[in-house]
């Protein structure tokens, strides 16, 4: 066995009869029992120190200060005191909190499936070798990805407004009178429409990443047995794919339950249709910054983290199970 | 290229590592040994158009409405061009509107994506790179506490993180925005990921022979092998810190200090308020101004960003 069949690459900075001897010396031994990995000691640390101290001064100090923050309660004669749960207590009572949180979950059951899906069509056209220009349509459908959501929202804003936005010119042209998207019935809507035209294009290339890593031989086996088109899509690609399928729904899991900066900036322009708790981001950040309740806003925080960790675990659990089935 | 060797090294096809050139090279071998490539169907080509527009249509009423006056602005046809041609004129407005702030602005964003994006990548590319490569007291909690972190929504910590850095008497400096944009634990992640495949520990054993130490064998021989990966990062971060809005919003009070969406936004609330000035055409322009050179920028590197992907997803 020849070095080179190791390692078909010279490394930079190291001298060949070093390398050769270590290479060599490691395929004839790997052989039989597995060796240990690396040796244990403390260099590793040299790395990952760094980013450890600015992480814990970033999440971890935070993390345990909010939760801190949200056992106490500011009174105006008292000062500050502890009150155990009682945030959280009134976080599960609170009407304007559940009401977010409804809203978020209707957008995440409606959005999510609705960007996902245009995603996956997308990726499986990119991949179905019947499509043209694949790079060009790749690049375009990707792009808005990389507008800055606030400008996204700004550019839908406009459009969607009744001064000169695209609504105000079929109104105008037509004579109709189609309802204005900044209201208050279809707000939502509007914003779902504008975080699917957001980040289509990044779960588009997920799938489509992991639809390339499809080995070629799937296609030639499952074509040898006369499997059509749907068939092939069904059997081989989307299964193979599945891992990308449940990241992708995590993240937009997550994005949903974090929903802010879209109805945060819509505000400005439709400020009768978003509330200050229209979700519960929203109603944490109003909380703090505009009511100055940082102990109730903490808890608000904590509970929404904690229901968008679980149902991003159950989602895992459901793909998974899928799997084994 | 190193990401065909790593690809041809794991036993994997190197489409896995689908990097735009990789990807064109295999797929026309692909061609030529089966018969892949189909006739092109029109309905697919036609869906596929309309969802093409739908992601270039808003894009396109940016650009042809940073070329309108404020009068044609309310009234003309939205996705066309009308009257007079003044995206220059724009965008001098833009730049000299409050006494150039937006040029500030511009500056303001640059220092934290140089800064934040670049101190990111080096630090996950680091933490991610110890992580693969060394076995170390603690390494069992450091990966349970960052798969934690991944999961926990990062809003959910902006408060306290707020209240924190003003304990500290950083809110309402630069610091405040740069240090939490430095800490990316998906980049981390991908770095370690790759880590693991491409950097071979002989490759490593080999230079500790030599008598390298360790921080040498890292910049010299590893960051080589994890470039493909740290490109990705880096255009991770560069697009997440060059569109942040929540942290900044939060952090900043003088305007001094924002960077452009807080800034656009700020303008753009001021237009719609009852009394303040409307300036429709310096908000749009300012968007078009903040769009190009971050869309430039990744186009340009987008082909890397997919391999890195591939590597995260598929795992």
């Amino acid at each position: 066995m020849t070095v080179a069949h190791v390692h078909p690459q010279q490394p930079a900075g190291v001298s060949t009869e070093t390398y050769a001897t270590v290479a060599v010396g490691r395929t004839a031994s790997s052989g039989g029992n597995r060796r240990k990995r690396v040796r244990r000691n403390w260099s590793g640390w040299w790395f990952v120190g760094p980013f450890m101290l600015i992480f814990a001064l970033v999440f971890l100090a935070p993390l345990v200060y909010a939760i801190y923050l949200s056992l106490f309660r500011e009174t105006l004669i008292g000062g500050n005191s502890f009150v155990g749960l009682e945030n959280y207590g009134m976080a599960m009572v609170d009407p304007k909190f559940w009401e977010a949180m409804l809203r978020v979950s209707i957008f995440l059951l409606v959005q999510v499936p609705i960007m996902l899906g245009l995603a996956l069509f997308a990726a499986l056209a990119l991949d179905s070798a019947r499509l043209r220009w694949v790079p060009f349509y790749r690049l375009s459908i990707f792009l808005p990805y990389a507008v800055p959501g606030v400008v996204a929202v700004m550019i839908w804003g406009y459009m969607y407004g009744s001064q000169f936005g695209l609504v105000a010119d079929i109104n105008r042209f037509f004579g109709a009178d189609l309802p204005s998207p900044l209201a208050e019935n279809f707000i939502l809507l509007s914003i779902g429409n504008i975080v699917t035209w957001e980040f289509v294009g990044y779960n588009m290339l997920i799938f489509f990443s992991a639809l390339k890593a499809v080995p070629q031989e799937l296609y030639e086996a499952a074509e040898i047995d006369g499997a059509g088109t749907f068939r092939t899509i069904f059997s081989i690609k989307l299964p193979s794919i599945r891992g990308a399928l449940i990241i992708a729904t995590i993240f937009s899991v997550i994005g949903s339950f974090q929903l802010f900066n879209e109805p945060s900036i819509l505000q400005t322009i439709a400020p009768n249709s978003i509330t200050t708790y229209f979700t519960p981001n929203l109603y944490a950040f109003n909380l703090s910054f505009a009511g100055s309740q940082f102990n109730y806003a903490a808890a608000i925080a904590i509970v929404s983290g904690v229901i968008t960790m679980v149902v991003a675990y159950l989602v895992q659990l459901g793909g998974e199970k899928k799997e084994a089935k | 290229m190193s990401a065909v060797d790593t690809g041809a090294r794991s036993g994997r096809a190197p489409s896995r590592l689908a990097s735009g050139k990789v990807a064109r090279t295999e797929s026309k071998r692909a061609k030529a040994a089966t018969p892949r490539h189909k006739r092109a169907s029109i309905t697919l080509g036609i869906l596929m158009t309309l969802m093409l527009l739908y992601c270039l249509v808003p894009l396109w009423w940016l650009v042809v409405n940073s070329t309108k006056t404020m009068d044609s602005l309310y009234n003309s046809f939205a996705f066309w061009f009308s009257g007079e041609f003044s995206l220059f004129q724009n965008i001098v407005d833009t730049f000299t509107y409050q006494d150039g702030i937006f040029l500030r602005w511009l500056g303001n964003t640059l220092v934290y994506v140089v800064i934040g994006a670049g101190g990111a990548t080096l630090l996950a590319t680091l933490a991610g790179y110890g992580l693969a490569k060394y076995n170390f007291p603690g390494r069992k909690w450091v990966f349970a506490i960052i798969l934690g972190a991944m999961a926990i929504p990062a809003s959910a910590l902006a408060v306290p993180q707020f209240l924190l850095f003003s304990g500290l008497g950083l809110t309402n400096t630069p610091l405040s925005v740069i240090i939490p944009s430095m800490v990316s634990a998906f980049g981390l992640y991908l770095v370690w990921v790759y880590a693991v495949e491409a950097i071979p520990d002989e490759l490593l054993e080999a230079a500790r022979l030599d008598g390298a130490g360790e921080i040498r064998i890292f910049f010299v021989i590893a960051l080589r092998q994890l470039a493909p990966a740290l490109i990705t990062v880096l255009m991770f971060t560069v697009v997440a810190t060059w569109n942040n809005y929540f942290l900044p919003l939060i952090m900043l009070s003088d305007p001094q200090w924002y960077p452009l969406p807080v800034g656009l936004a700020q303008w753009s609330a001021q237009s719609s308020a009852i009394g303040g000035q409307a300036i429709p055409n310096l908000v749009i322009t300012g968007s078009l101004l903040t769009v190009i050179p971050i869309s430039a920028a990744f186009l340009y590197l987008q082909r890397y960003w997919q391999s890195g992907l591939t590597a995260g997803s598929v795992k």
